[in-house]
Order: structure tokens, then C-alpha cells, then sequence
């Protein structure tokens, strides 16, 4: 990646500048370090990238680092060093785990006075709500993103399918014509991608339980309701695909959106953010379309959020360089930028849901299920998806019947509520 | 058994593979033979691959060839762009180095006193020394983090080293070698005015460098592929060691498997090269540590 | 105060043993003692590592013990175990013994066998990771699909998965056994074979009455070696399922693994040395039993 070379330059270019600021005996070599991190996504990372040289062109006595981590390990890196008096001043985290930083102390409120609840409340979308604690803000969003339906053209001019399907069983029946097999029987090209550990849970989660006439969750998502019939038909269904449609292949080129990539798969559930590195794919033509609707026309959508904070480490003028970069991370012009190079839709309304970006052929389905979406409170993020995750390996693997393969899921994650709530 | 009768079998060893006899060709030898050099041409091919992937285009890759059709160093260019590899590789080398010099030099010191100096608690120590042989590392690692996140040593060189610093391993196998050393020696020295450190040094120790060096090859391999513990201490890429950039960089690439086999091969080829290029010494080296040790 | 000078030959060694020994005594009892009774320690207490710590007594224990995946983990190591000592063990003296009796390009072929033991572990996992992936990517999948056979799913399958994970660790382990094989049967002293052969003993007996009893330290030694290897696993698992760590359904996970995802993902410190002080009280139960019937056989 070039990103880590662009920091060493930097770090090399301010080391030269500021030794010759010395040597010229100046006083302006006060310049406050401060350093961001976020999980590694190179659309993310670019976006990042130029929101810093914009920030740093404003604030010329300010650097910025930008220090990135695979996904898997993210959490661990900032858990364990923040409190060592080290790591991030300005922190990227998922939604979901805020309460798990807020417990911990690792993140402090944002000042009233810089970002006025009010305002926010005014602007943002309602599911920033979310990350109000005691009056104050706890971190915030650039972007949105819900989940839409991607699909590769050239596949689907060669098979002579006009249009992405509109309904369930319309997405199954372009599959089986998107499928390709070897000699052997053997999938080449998957109709559609699955796999549990990317979107797709949340897709299952909060789109087909609900389009299957259940939901997931009770409102204030402390007890699983899923377990049901309807929850039972939606997992059946997502399964089905694999085992007796033969449509799909879960785990096909290790990671679904891979395949899509590679131009081995017909279509792809997946979210906004996947634009940026899709549209940097060579020789790849794709499509978005909203995801499709349930057995009785029912839509829904899947919306989450990366928020930005100041953590406790960040003290004295660190923090106060941290606020800065963090009002500018959450202004207008970041969010258009971030819109540009990742795709994600601005966290405001006023923004996101203009005329222009729901008739932008790529944003467009994005902004449509922005408006039905939900969002899913989670406990334990990757213990949910776990759970998922393994109820469709019992079924796939242990041939589990998905009634079976359910009920252990909806225990397993009722025990994870119980504990984190109680 | 002394290091005499281990240089003498070695020797042998040699000696004997190189006096080839094409006398007395059977079929059974012939089979023999064969089959031996088959299952060691099966043995290296996943490395083959790696390095023969890592020089074929992204659209060649999935082929079975081994033979790249048109070769190229494109992956590696791309890989070192990055530049985040030399500062593993450094930082890999940088503590493998300084581990083993440590290791070495203590572990020899730690086994002469016990071989060679009589005094009460000598037999205590070296049991309390042998017996954390059987204490895993993992169970240390748990501790060892809050220790050093106490300390302040998270996130820095001398964090991802201290653990390894001196080995019981070590100790017990120099203790074994300096049996070998005659006291006659040493109470020469003595008398001609050398104090302890010196007939340590100049009198004893170069009379063990086969298993000072058979030691050193041990240490620096197990802490140039060193993981979870690495894994565990860094938290900035700039202080990653190589197995640790490497899984890092993997995750990155998602599927790109010619970048993949790349930084593989990145990481790999230094120490199959000092293998190639130090054979003799290296299996020697195993010999001692495993037989004695 | 007394001066060096005034000190007896024997105290005076007394005084340069301990200076030998000051740094390493402090090492070890600072880097190595310490910690295992902290390990103990904090297995009967519960810490986030943020918070304070609170004892909780044996609760950690009893959970460990009442969880399903415990258990799973625990019987997967062991397969580690049982598969890998022995078939590693057998294949390399196989190898050895042969490897033995060959002249021609000895050196060549020894080099082959023992390559793969200087390679990365990590990377070695990520490139068997590339091998079992089913096709139109995986090399073994595509070398079956040309010949027409069906997929095999390797990592896919919560059977084959293990082995498929396994296999890269025998593999890589392999060259160190042979040569240590190799070592311990050139050890024997010819004579013992001289005899042999004038009594007309055949090669069997000789193998069975000659060569393998006297490999016995050798095969104490690598058994050992290699169980603690094998219950240890770590790194091949952690890096060929990061899609889905120790699956599909926990098929992998050996038990370092859950102590890394406990202590480091989720910060359960106290949960997390339970879990090491039962490898630990695994690792020393093992090494004593396989000494014990080593030693009387």
C-alpha cells in the first residue's frame, strides 16, 4: 500500500522540516501530533488520506497519523493500548461496540459547546441518537451505509437476463441462470455470493426474518425473537441456495466479495462501502440495485455506522488538536468527500437524501433503503455474527435442519444478551 | 557422549555419503533410491509453488504449472513498495539478533557456573532452571503483557525480546558441552593468574563453539518465526516482525494470492538461503541441540 | 567487611558463581517464576484488565469445565496430539532408516527433507490455506477437478478440517525428526551390527532387536518434542481461519487459541489463565507419562 509510504515520507519530511526550523532557530516547532486509527479498508484508508492533507493545510501546526489494522485485530489494538497511555487520539469504531468503550473508559464525551446535542439531533440522522450518553455526545459519524444488491453486467448480459431481480424468488431463478458448473459438476461461478461472516447476516438479520413475516429481536433488541417460524422459513431459505437451488457456494474464494471482484459471481449482497474498491476493480462492470423484496412485497434494509471519538489518551492540546480534526471528520465537506471515494452516504438527511444522489444510478438503491432500513443494536457484535455464522454451518455441514440449527442460535445469543445486559 | 565422538560422527556422516558406490547397483536400492528422492521432491513443491506463484501474473495464477510462461517481478516490486516489509524484515532481524547474542552468552554463562563452580544451591538452581522447561509459553503470556503494559514495554523492541532473552534450553545444553571441558584446563589458567571471567571467556568458551553456535542457530530460528507473542505485544506496524507484518498483509490482500505468495516467499527465502549456503553447520547444529538437549 | 583477597580459593568461587548467576537468577525468577504463580493466581480471580481485580474463586474452573466448547477445544488439541506424535514419528524414521543406507546425493535428498523446517510457519500456513481452497483458486481442488475427481472440501468440512491443518505441521516438522533419526542410528556402534551379522541375523531382527531399542533416548526425546509441538498449535490455525477462527463449528480451535481469544478479544484475563494453568497441568501430565513408559519398556 502506498498509504504507509505517504506516512513515512511524512513522517520523514516534517522530521527534515523540523530540524531545519531548528537549525534556523525559530519558534514554531511546536506542532502537535496527533494520531487517528482505523480498521484497514483501502477505500476508507484513501478517504482518510485526503481528509488529512485537507485538515493539516487548515491547521498547519497540527500533523496527523493515520494508523490502520486488519479488521480481525482492530478491536484488540485499541482496547489494549489506550489504556497503556498509547495508540489513537482519534478513534474509528463500529457502532455496536460504543458501550464497550464507554464502559471502559476509553473514550471521553464530546464538549457541549463544540458539538451542541441539539444541533446534532437537528442534522443527523435519528440513529445517531445512539451514541447520546448523559447529555452529551459520545462519538459521531461521517457517513451511513445500508446494504444493497450488486451485480455484474457483463454476467448478466452473457446469461440474457435484463434486469436485477425485484423479488426473492426472482433472485433465485437469475442465480440458477448465473451459475456455472466444470465437467466435474464442480461451481465455477456462483449465481450469488453467501457467507454468514460478511453482510449477509445482517442482510438474514434484519431484511429476511422481517420480509419472512418475523422479526428479529424484540424493539430494544435485549431478546431474541427470531426463533420462530418465519425465522426458521428465512434461514431455510438462505440455505436452500446452497443446498438445493445449488446456486451459491458459501466460502467461494475464501471471501465473497472476492469472488464478486474476480467477476465469479453473478451477484452480491453487500454495503456502500464496497463501492470505492469495486470502482478501482480493472475490467469489472457492475450494478446496484435495492435488495429484493419479500414474498409479499415487503423492503427492508440493514443501515449501521462507523463513528468517530476522542479517546482518554488524548490530553492537554492533543485533545484539543483531537476535537478539531474530529469537527472537521464530522462537517459537510468531509462527508462529501467520504461520499466520493468510499461511497458511504452522508450522516445527514439534508445531505444524503437529495434528489441528485436518489438518482445517481449508484447511490441511488443505497439512499432508497436508507429510508426503510434498521438498525440493529448489538450486544457482542462478533458473538452475534458467530451465532449466525454457526447455525448455517450446522445446517450446511452437520445437515442440521435449520428448525435445530435455530433454536442452539437463538440460545447461544439469548445467554450473550443476558450476560452483557444483566 | 563428548562433542569428540559427535565431530567424529558427523565426520563420518559425511565421509560416507560422499564415498559413493555404483558397484553394486540392485533393483532394491534402486527402488529404494527413488522413492526416497520422489517423497523428498514432494516435500519442497509446496515451496516451489510459492515462489513459482509469486512470479506468474494474477491470471496465471490458478494454473497448475510450475513453470511461470512469462515470469515476472511485478508482485515482488509492488510488495516491497510498500515498504512496510523492510521494516519487518529489520525489525525481525534486529531482535532475532539480539536475542540470540543474549541467549548465547548467558545461557553459557548460567551453564559454566553450574558445570563448573561448586557451592551450596547449585544443584537447586539448576532444577528451578530446568524445571521451567515444563511452564508454557502461553501461560506466561497473559502476565508477561500486563507486565509489560505495567512497565511500559508494550509496542517496543525490547517488549517483543525480553522474554527470550536467556533459555533454560539453552543453559542445560551448555551445561552438558562444558562437561566435556577438562578442569585440568581451567586450573592451568587459574594459575597462571586468570580470574574466572577470563578462563570463562578465553579458556572455556572457545572449546564449545560448535554448541555455542549449534545454540545460536536454535535461538535465532525460533525467534525469527516467533508469533503470538510478537502478536500480542505490538501495536504499531512499524514495530511488526515479519510472521506478524506477513499475517497482516495477507488479511489486507483479501485473495490476492500472487501478493499473498509473495510476502510468503519475502519471508521465507532469507533463511532457506542461510540453510543452503550454511547446510553442514545448520544440520550439525540440530544434531547437537536435539541430542543433547 | 572482608576482601576478595582474604577469601579462600572455594569461597572465592562461591563469590564468582553468584556473579555468573545474579543476572539469570533475577531473570528467571522475575520473567518466568513470577508470572506462572501470577498465571495461578489470577485463574481464581476475574479482570477485564481495565477495572480492579476481583477473587471469584474456583468459578472460573467451574465455568471452563461446564462449557461445551471447552470441551470440544480440549479433545481437538489432544487430536492434534494423536495424530501428529505418531504418524510424524513413524514416517520420519521410515525415512530415516532408509535415507540411511542411500550414498548417492545423500546430502541433496537429507536437504530436501529438512527444508521445509527453515521455513515461516505463517507463511507456510497462508500458502496450504491457498492449496485447499475448493476451485476455481485452490491448487489441490484444481489438480483433482483435471483429472476429473470430486472436490474435496479440506477447511470446508468440520472433519477434514483439523487434519487439513495438521498436515502443514507434520510437514514442516518432518525434516528435524529425520535428521535426529538419522543422528541417533548413526550413534549405534557399529560392533552391535558386526555381531549381528556374523550370528546371519536378518535385517528385521536387527531392527527390532538392535536398532530400536537403542534408539530409545533419541525417541524419547523427539516424542516429547513433538507432543508438546503438536497440544501447543497456535499459529497454523490462527492464520489458515481467519475467515472464521478455529471453525467451521470450533473443528479447529485447539486450546491456545481459545486462551488467545479469551484473554485478547475478550479481555476475560481471569477466564483466559484458567485456561493455562489447565494446558499447563496438560502439557506436564503428558511429558510425565510418556517418560514414565519410555523409561520402562
Amino acid at each position: 500500500m502506498k498509504i504507509l509510504n505517504k506516512k513515512f515520507w511524512k513522517n520523514s519530511v516534517t522530521g527534515l522540516a523540523a530540524g531545519a526550523v531548528f537549525a534556523m532557530g525559530t519558534a514554531a516547532a511546536n506542532a502537535v501530533e496527533i494520531e487517528y486509527w482505523q480498521y484497514f479498508f483501502e477505500a476508507r484508508v484513501n478517504a482518510v488520506d485526503i481528509l488529512i492533507e485537507n485538515f493539516e493545510a487548515a491547521n498547519p501546526d497540527i500533523t496527523v497519523i493515520q494508523t490502520t489494522f486488519p479488521y480481525a485485530d482492530y478491536r484488540t489494538k485499541v482496547a489494549a493500548s489506550i489504556p497503556a497511555g498509547q495508540g489513537p487520539d482519534v478513534v474509528q469504531l463500529f457502532y455496536g461496540w460504543l458501550n464497550d468503550y464507554v464502559d471502559a473508559d476509553l473514550i471521553r464525551p464530546l464538549p457541549t459547546d463544540m458539538f451542541p446535542p441539539e444541533q446534532i439531533e437537528a442534522e443527523f440522522f435519528p440513529m445517531v441518537q445512539a451514541m447520546k450518553r448523559d447529555g452529551a455526545y459520545m462519538a459521531l459519524p461521517t457517513a451511513v451505509r445500508a446494504l444493497a444488491l450488486f451485480y455484474n453486467k457483463r454476467l448478466f448480459e452473457e446469461a440474457g437476463i435484463e434486469a436485477p431481480p425485484e423479488t426473492l424468488d426472482e433472485l433465485v431463478d437469475i442465480a440458477a441462470a448465473l451459475t456455472k458448473r466444470d465437467g466435474s459438476g464442480n461451481i465455477t461461478q456462483v449465481g450469488i455470493t453467501t457467507g454468514m461472516n460478511a453482510q449477509d447476516h445482517h442482510w438474514w438479520r434484519e431484511v429476511l426474518v422481517r420480509q419472512f413475516g418475523g422479526s428479529p429481536y424484540t424493539d430494544d433488541y435485549k431478546t431474541v425473537t427470531y426463533n420462530d417460524a418465519s425465522g426458521i422459513a428465512a434461514l431455510q431459505w438462505y440455505a436452500d441456495l446452497e443446498t438445493t437451488h445449488g446456486v451459491t457456494q458459501s466460502g467461494v474464494m475464501d471471501e465473497p466479495q472476492a469472488a464478486f471482484k474476480a467477476g465469479r459471481a453473478g451477484m452480491h449482497i453487500d454495503g456502500s462501502f464496497r463501492i470505492g474498491a469495486l470502482n478501482s476493480t480493472r475490467g469489472l462492470e457492475w450494478g446496484v440495485a435495492e435488495l429484493p423484496a419479500g414474498p409479499d412485497g415487503m423492503r427492508s434494509n440493514y443501515s449501521s455506522y462507523w463513528v468517530n471519538a476522542v479517546t482518554s489518551k488524548a490530553e492537554g492540546e492533543k485533545q484539543e488538536a483531537a476535537l478539531k480534526f474530529m469537527a472537521y471528520l464530522t462537517s459537510d465537506e468531509a462527508m462529501q468527500i467520504w461520499l466520493e471515494t468510499v461511497g458511504e452516504l452522508p450522516a445527514k438527511p439534508t445531505a444524503a437524501l437529495t434528489d441528485a444522489n436518489k438518482a445517481d444510478p449508484v447511490f441511488g438503491p443505497f439512499v432508497e433503503g436508507l429510508g426503510y432500513a434498521r438498525t440493529t443494536i448489538f450486544a457482542n457484535e462478533s458473538g452475534q455474527r458467530q451465532v449466525i455464522m454457526d447455525a448455517l454451518q450446522r445446517i450446511l455441514l452437520e445437515d442440521a435442519s435449520a428448525e435445530t440449527a435455530l433454536g442452539e442460535a437463538a440460545a447461544t445469543e439469548q445467554a450473550l444478551l443476558d450476560e452483557y445486559y444483566n | 557422549m563428548a562433542i569428540e565422538e559427535i565431530k567424529a560422527s558427523s565426520g563420518t556422516l559425511e565421509k560416507q555419503a560422499a564415498s559413493t558406490g555404483y558397484k553394486d547397483v540392485d533393483p532394491g536400492k534402486v527402488i529404494r533410491w527413488t522413492l526416497l528422492f520422489l517423497g523428498g521432491v514432494v516435500m519442497v513443491m509446496p515451496i516451489v509453488f510459492m515462489i513459482s506463484t509469486s512470479l506468474k501474473w494474477p491470471h496465471e495464477i490458478y494454473e497448475l504449472s510450475i513453470i511461470p510462461k512469462e515470469p515476472t517481478l511485478d508482485n515482488y516490486i509492488f510488495v516491497l513498495e510498500d515498504g512496510r516489509f523492510y521494516q519487518w524484515f529489520w525489525n525481525s532481524l534486529l531482535i532475532a539478533t539480539a536475542t540470540t547474542i543474549s541467549a548465547v552468552l548467558f545461557d553459557s554463562m548460567v551453564g559454566y557456573a553450574l558445570c563448573k563452580f561448586s557451592f551450596r544451591g547449585r544443584m537447586f538452581i539448576f532444577i528451578a532452571i530446568l524445571s521451567t522447561l515444563m511452564i508454557p509459553t502461553e501461560m506466561l503470556v497473559i502476565p508477561w503483557y500486563i507486565m509489560a503494559r505495567d512497565f511500559g514495554w508494550l509496542n517496543s523492541h525490547w517488549g517483543i525480546m525480553f522474554p527470550g532473552m536467556m533459555t533454560a534450553f539453552g543453559t542445560f545444553l551448555m551445561k552438558q558441552f562444558f562437561e566435556t571441558v577438562p578442569d585440568d584446563f581451567l586450573e592451568a589458567a587459574r594459575i597462571d593468574g586468570l580470574n574466572e571471567l577470563q578462563i570463562w571467556w578465553s579458556v572455556a568458551m572457545p572449546l564449545v563453539t560448535p554448541a555455542l553456535s549449534a545454540l545460536a542457530i536454535f535461538v535465532f530460528l525460533g525467534n525469527w518465526t516467533a508469533f503470538i507473542w510478537p502478536l500480542i505485544v505490538t501495536n504499531s506496524p512499524s514495530l511488526y516482525t515479519l510472521p506478524v507484518g506477513l499475517t497482516t498483509f495477507s488479511v489486507e490482500q483479501s485473495v490476492q494470492w500472487e501478493l499473498i505468495m509473495t510476502g510468503a516467499a519475502l519471508a521465507t527465502i532469507p533463511t532457506l538461503l542461510v540453510f543452503l549456503i550454511f547446510q553442514r553447520y545448520i544440520i550439525r547444529g540440530v544434531v547437537m541441540a536435539g541430542l543433547k538437549g | 567487611m572482608f576482601g576478595y583477597k582474604s577469601l579462600s580459593i572455594k569461597q572465592k568461587q562461591v563469590v564468582w558463581a553468584w556473579g555468573f548467576l545474579a543476572l539469570p537468577v533475577v531473570f528467571y525468577s522475575v520473567i518466568r517464576f513470577y508470572p506462572t504463580f501470577g498465571a495461578v493466581l489470577l485463574s481464581f480471580q476475574e479482570w477485564n484488565l481495565l477495572g480492579g481485580k476481583t477473587w471469584n474463586g474456583i468459578e472460573n474452573y467451574q465455568k471452563l469445565f461446564a462449557d461445551p466448547v471447552f470441551w470440544k477445544v480440549f479433545g481437538n488439541t489432544f487430536l492434534y496430539l494423536i495424530l501428529g506424535t505418531p504418524i510424524s514419528l513413524l514416517v520420519s524414521f521410515i525415512i530415516a532408516y532408509n535415507l540411511d543406507k542411500v550414498r548417492f546425493m545423500h546430502g541433496t535428498i537429507r536437504a530436501l527433507y529438512f527444508l521445509p523446517f527453515m521455513t515461516s510457519t505463517v507463511a507456510m500456513a497462508w500458502l496450504w490455506r491457498w492449496f485447499y481452497q475448493p476451485v476455481p483458486i485452490g491448487l489441490f481442488n484444481n489438480m483433482l477437478a483435471a483429472i476429473s475427481i470430486p472436490q474435496f472440501p479440506f477447511l470446508k468440512s468440520t472433519f477434514w478440517a483439523l487434519p487439513s491443518i495438521w498436515a502443514p505441521a507434520v510437514w514442516a516438522g518432518l525434516g528435524f525428526q529425520v535428521i535426529i533419526f538419522m543422528a541417533g542410528i548413526r550413534a549405534i556402534p557399529n560392533t552391535y551390527y558386526e555381531a549381528a551379522r556374523i550370528d546371519g541375523v536378518g535385517p528385521w531382527t536387527i531392527l527390532r532387536e538392535i536398532t530400536l531399542p537403542l534408539l530409545k533416548p533419541t525417541i524419547v526425546f523427539l516424542v516429547v518434542f513433538s507432543s508438546i509441538g503438536f497440544l501447543r498449535i497456535f499459529d497454523q490455525v490462527f492464520n489458515m481461519t481467519t475467515n472464521d477462527p478455529g471453525g467451521p463449528l470450533n473443528a479447529t480451535k485447539p486450546l491456545v487459541l481459545m486462551i488467545y481469544d479469551t484473554a485478547f478479544n475478550a479481555f476475560d484475563m481471569g477466564y483466559a489463565a484458567a485456561q493455562t494453568v489447565v494446558l499447563f497441568t496438560v502439557l506436564l501430565v503428558v511429558s510425565l507419562v510418556q517418560l514414565r513408559i519410555m523409561r520402562d519398556k
